[in-house]
């Protein structure tokens, strides 16, 4: 009997089953407290003697800090405290750490240098607001200006700024690669036998979430030596986790009350502002507020971050599409937050809600010198589907085709295999395209007028996850031989993804279905054997992977993968280890525009997901709980 | 800075309370009488969170100095209900979900209110107009008008 069941058993006479709300209006259980004006957001608790903390923030988008002069600002009238970089007792932190996602890549407030404009470097605590600005106005920084990159494409050539020292690059680190891939049946032979290639570019801009209320916390010392926290955060113990770790506090030290948010829609997930004033109630031993105004709101509050795509299709000349290949650029701004995640999200949904035997996808995460992204409503899709949907447009133009009679011809149907290699369930986008031809009185062919998502899906063809190329591991990417038989009927020596494997030695790339976009993608492909070399004996570098290739963007900052490249394992022969370890080519003979003064961070290991890592928070458990 | 003592009519009640000079009344009358029925979205009168009723008239409390609004009748959505009871403004944005995360709705309220106050039975592109300085990022518009068309049938019919 099931926990559920169980309850309904002993509670039977108090508990109505009768939970058939959808369709039903139902009104809002706070709505009464919304218009009476007395729900409580977080700035509608009162303390006696409130300090109000604010930030200095960076008036460039890449400088280095040289100096910090508070003399000034220390002995205006109201100033409580100065708060430094110093006091952030582990300043380093990366939002998904906390589920072992990423490095640890965002100091709460910036001791070395900044890379967005508005990022904070340092903080005043005051009696009031007006002071707390008037002593953030006396704060004189020396700066350091340095040359910026805004644009996602210049972030990943050889010589653009490095702007995230975590990652040199200017990539987002996924595993082996230095992007996110999906390789989906062989994209390439599809585009040899298509009718027609349709190509087209797609570009949206970073949108603010513009909640009405703007992030903050009041922190107040309680009487148990706990500090409670009032928070706008729309993720509560995300917050309270990101707390614990930057403050280095155990949590059960935190109370933190939230729930009642104006309004959030992705924007008020990135806890900075609880942290802000926890730590400024630990300084000072008072409550403390620290909120945004609006234009740090708009300024430096992680929008939605822009995107590129660029979609290729082979298209037949009826509609039907057989293959698809994106590449996707990512603006993550300065930071990681969630951006790295939002592409996995995308690329699970990748190419979109349509059956198209052939995939394949690379998509970079790319810092640049903007405001750090980060959620934002349907975050990850909503780009690529504005992109998807656009292009979908271009191809039926290109096939002179009714736009809706092209999606639905080439619309997945229920127990359809998807890209990501899950069974489609539940499809609807055939009875949507339907309402929407009726609702704007758009003509459709009988045939597709009669078609149904329930119908025609999952045929031994749709149905199949056909074979793709996997790498050494197992994981999609390279081409590799297998000590697995491949199916005798196709002949062939590769095998359908998603198999455990043990692939043992690499193989020459044997045509340009792995490489897309080659030209664009900078300095992370310039090393790599030209596509020419392929077909034939290729050269070593014809095999090695493109994040061990890369030349290091500064003298001081070299690569993780350089410092320890990928091991192949134990098995492989030792002749083919040397492609992994291509020495770096193409060194920028200048000097890089940049020289640190602080080490940037360095991992002793390889980055491996879970807590045991360096920069995780001593209190953090090692282990995932079972 | 010496603070400066003013009293002024707060939802019919008299208040007299001691204000920053140069506080704005928003801040004044959050933190100092306490009436944190108005909300500060802006900062910049932009929003229209913090709007309050100054003599009847819609204002926004973040740009209004709080010595101005010595010997005022002020009027905040949290004297709106009477007692239990909830304004037919107020019930209606209940009833028509016009309000989601609420933090608008304290000055969206006020402003509908006085719309009706000098206009009973006003038309949608009457009341699109007095809410214009009113943002909402959650609900949308179109449940907000219909329910302040909503309420003010409804408060015809009480009144006639």
């Amino acid at each position: 009997m099931s926990r559920v069941e169980f309850r309904k058993d002993l509670f039977a006479d108090e508990r109505s089953d009768d939970l058939n709300e959808v369709g039903k209006p139902t009104i809002r259980q706070d709505i009464i407290g919304h218009v009476r004006g007395t729900t409580r957001f977080y700035d509608d608790h009162l303390f006696d003697g409130l300090l109000h903390m604010r930030c200095v923030r960076s008036p460039h988008h890449h400088a280095r800090i040289r100096n910090i002069n508070v003399s000034g600002a220390e002995s205006m009238p109201g100033v409580r405290r100065i708060v430094m970089p110093s006091d952030v007792p582990n300043n380093l932190n990366t939002l998904l750490s906390l589920i072992g996602f990423g490095r640890d890549d965002e100091p709460l407030l910036s001791s070395a240098k900044v890379a967005y404009k508005g990022e904070p470097v340092c903080a005043v605590i005051a009696d009031t607001e007006r002071q707390a600005r008037d002593a953030v106005a006396a704060i004189k920084v020396d700066w350091e200006v340095l040359p910026h990159v805004l644009d996602v494409e210049q972030a990943i050539q050889p010589d653009a700024p490095v702007v995230n020292e975590t990652y040199p690059n200017n990539l987002f680190d996924y595993g082996r690669f230095d992007h996110q891939k999906l390789r989906f049946g062989d994209v390439h032979s599809a585009m040899q036998r298509a009718d027609k290639i349709v190509e087209g570019q797609y570009q949206m801009s970073p949108i603010e979430q513009a909640p009405m209320e703007t992030c903050g916390a009041i922190a107040a010392p309680e009487t148990n030596e706990r500090i409670v926290c009032h928070t706008a955060t729309q993720a509560l113990f995300f917050s309270l986790g990101t707390t614990a770790k930057l403050l280095d506090v155990p949590s059960s030290r935190l109370h933190f009350i939230g729930g009642t948010v104006g309004g959030g829609f992705g924007g008020k997930v990135d806890s900075i502002t609880e942290p802000m004033a926890v730590l400024g109630a630990l300084l000072t031993g008072k409550p403390v507020k620290f909120h945004w105004d609006r234009e740090e709101e708009m300024q430096v509050g992680a929008p939605r971050g822009a995107e590129r795509w660029v979609i290729r299709d082979g298209v037949m000349n009826d509609g039907s599409i057989i293959a698809r290949e994106f590449t996707g650029y990512f603006d993550c701004g300065a930071y990681t937050r969630l951006s790295s995640y939002a592409i996995q999200k995308g690329v699970g949904h990748l190419p979109g809600p349509y059956t198209i035997p052939n995939v394949a996808a690379n998509v970079y995460c790319v810092y640049t010198n903007r405001t750090p992204a980060t959620a934002m409503r349907g975050f990850g899709i909503t780009g690529v589907d504005f992109a998807i949907e656009s292009h979908m447009d271009k191809v039926a133009e290109a096939v002179g085709m009714n736009p809706i009679e092209l999606r639905i011809h080439n619309a997945y149907r229920d127990g359809d295999m998807k890209a990501h290699r899950r069974v489609a369930k539940n499809t609807a986008l055939i009875e949507c395209c339907q309402v929407a031809a009726q609702k704007s009185n758009w003509q459709l062919g009988p045939q597709y007028a009669s078609a149904s998502s329930l119908r025609d899906g999952g045929s031994t063809e749709r149905a199949a996850i056909p074979e793709t190329a996997v790498d050494m591991v197992g994981k999609i990417g390279e081409r590799r031989s297998s000590s697995i038989a491949a199916s005798p009927a196709q002949g062939t020596e590769r095998v359908p993804a998603g198999q455990a494997s043990e692939l043992l030695s690499p193989l020459p790339l044997q045509h340009a279905d792995m490489q897309i976009e080659p030209s664009r993608v900078g300095h992370t492909v310039k090393a790599t054997a030209p596509l020419a070399n392929a077909a034939g004996a290729p050269p070593p570098a014809a095999t090695a992977h493109r994040e061990t290739t890369q030349p290091p963007a500064t003298q001081v900052s070299t690569p993780v993968s350089q410092q320890s490249p990928v091991s192949p394992p134990e098995s492989l022969p030792a002749s083919s280890t040397g492609s992994y370890q291509q020495p770096p080519r193409d060194q920028p003979a200048a000097s890089p525009p940049e020289a640190p003064a602080v080490k940037p961070y360095e991992p002793q290991e390889r980055f491996n997901k879970g807590m045991n890592r360096p920069g995780a928070a001593r209190h953090l458990i090692n282990r995932r709980r079972r | 800075m010496a603070k400066k003592p003013i009293s002024f009519v707060l939802n019919g009640q008299d208040t007299s309370v001691f204000v920053e000079q140069g506080g704005n009344l928003l801040d004044e009358l959050r933190r100092t009488v306490g009436d944190l029925s108005p909300k500060f979205g802006c900062g910049q009168g932009t929003c229209g969170a913090c709007t309050v009723l100054i003599n009847g008239e819609p204002q926004l409390s973040c740009l209004v100095l709080a010595e101005r609004v010595e010997g005022q009748r002020i009027d905040t959505n949290g004297g709106l209900a009477e007692g239990p009871d909830l304004h037919p403004l107020q019930k209606a944005f209940v009833e028509g979900f016009a309000a989601q995360c609420g933090f608008c709705s304290s000055g969206m309220l006020m402003a509908a209110k006085a719309l009706l106050d000098r206009n009973a039975s006003p038309s949608r592109d009457e009341i699109a107009e007095a809410i214009s300085g009113n943002l909402c990022r959650c609900t949308g518009y179109e449940p907000i008008i219909d329910a302040i068309v909503v309420a003010a049938e409804n408060m015809r019919r009480r009144t006639t």
